[in-house]
């Protein structure tokens, strides 16, 4: 009973700014996304008010600043 | 069994899919909570409002929701695909700083820590800003203030998690031998002096109607931080689960399928 293959060290300098890049682009597409739901009011969907509107249940509850 | 392997920890891919799965299925969860707990208020401050706006002035177009781009049944519904997504982002990003927090431990847990995780984003992204600046109902607030509310709300959502991080820093402050007692109050401490301090330097903003009935308004925010509630302890849960099952996997030690 092999403990898991793919087992990759910690800590390498490689790795370390891959893993970093992966990061910020996770970060950075997972902002976007809560601000189309949470906080657009079309500026950045060019989508009008449309998103607005369709959250507009969702922000209330979740308890953002909606309008 | 190899209960003590150096590093097997999962790659970071595999960890940002649980936290996002987990994050999908918490946000529908508290959807589900919402329409069932908050969506009679927010009906109840829609009628409020639409009575209002057509005894002002019957023509105007501010705000209103029957000619609108969405009609209300697209926003109950809306209301699920909002929750989803958002719940999505948030486990993704609770994914995220578990991977960060745990390369910086250097060990690697069974996943058990995402659930004070998920804790400690309740408290610091959700708790911290409602106390200071309350989920509102249709009908309150003022849309001329709407981007200052928005830009001091997430000021407030950063300094909630700076104040948790406070409260780390002081329970590590005091060393590990002293009593847990003194440990806690020194988190204790560091959470109340950043969060109290935040709480006042912030600016306030009264925009609630003076004739808007105020028991709606408790049980609306009531429900609205419920909905929080809910949402960030499935994240906790459902990704601590995810993450002990893909754990027990790795290690062979119990061949659940």
């Amino acid at each position: 009973m092999s403990s898991s293959t793919s087992s990759q060290p910690l800590v390498s300098p490689a790795g370390t700014a891959r893993l970093l890049w992966m990061v910020l682009a996770t970060v950075a597409a997972l902002a976007l996304l809560a601000y189309l739901v949470a906080f657009d009011q079309g500026a950045v969907s060019r989508s009008g008010m449309f998103l607005h509107e369709l959250m507009h249940d969702g922000r209330h509850l979740l308890g953002v600043p909606c309008h | 069994m190899p209960l003590t392997t150096t590093t097997t920890a999962p790659p970071f891919v595999t960890v940002l899919v649980r936290g996002l799965l987990a994050g999908l299925v918490a946000g529908l969860l508290a959807g589900v909570f919402a329409y069932v707990v908050g969506e009679p208020h927010v009906e109840a401050a829609i009628a409020i409002e639409e009575a209002a706006a057509a005894h002002a002035e019957p023509a105007a177009g501010g705000h209103d929701h029957e000619d609108a781009l969405v009609g209300r049944n697209g926003q109950r519904g809306g209301l699920f695909l909002a929750t989803g997504l958002f719940g999505a982002a948030m486990g993704g990003l609770l994914a995220t700083a578990y991977v960060l927090l745990a390369r910086r431990r250097r060990d690697h847990d069974d996943g058990r820590s995402g659930l004070p995780l998920a804790g400690a984003a309740l408290l610091g992204a959700v708790v911290v800003p409602f106390l200071k600046y309350p989920a509102n109902p249709p009908a309150v607030g003022d849309p001329a203030t709407i981007n200052q509310r928005t830009v001091t709300y997430l000021l407030m959502v950063a300094l909630g998690l700076v104040a948790v991080w406070a409260g780390s820093l002081g329970y590590r402050a005091v060393g590990s031998e002293a009593p847990s007692g003194l440990r806690a109050a020194a988190a204790v401490g560091g959470f109340l002096l950043v969060a109290v301090v935040s709480y006042v330097v912030m600016p306030s903003f009264q925009e609630v109607p003076a004739d808007f009935p105020a028991t709606l308004l408790w049980d609306f925010r009531l429900a609205s931080l419920g909905t929080q509630v809910v949402l960030w302890t499935g994240i906790g849960l459902l990704f601590a689960a995810l993450m002990q099952h893909g754990h027990r996997r790795a290690t062979g030690a119990a061949p659940t399928g």
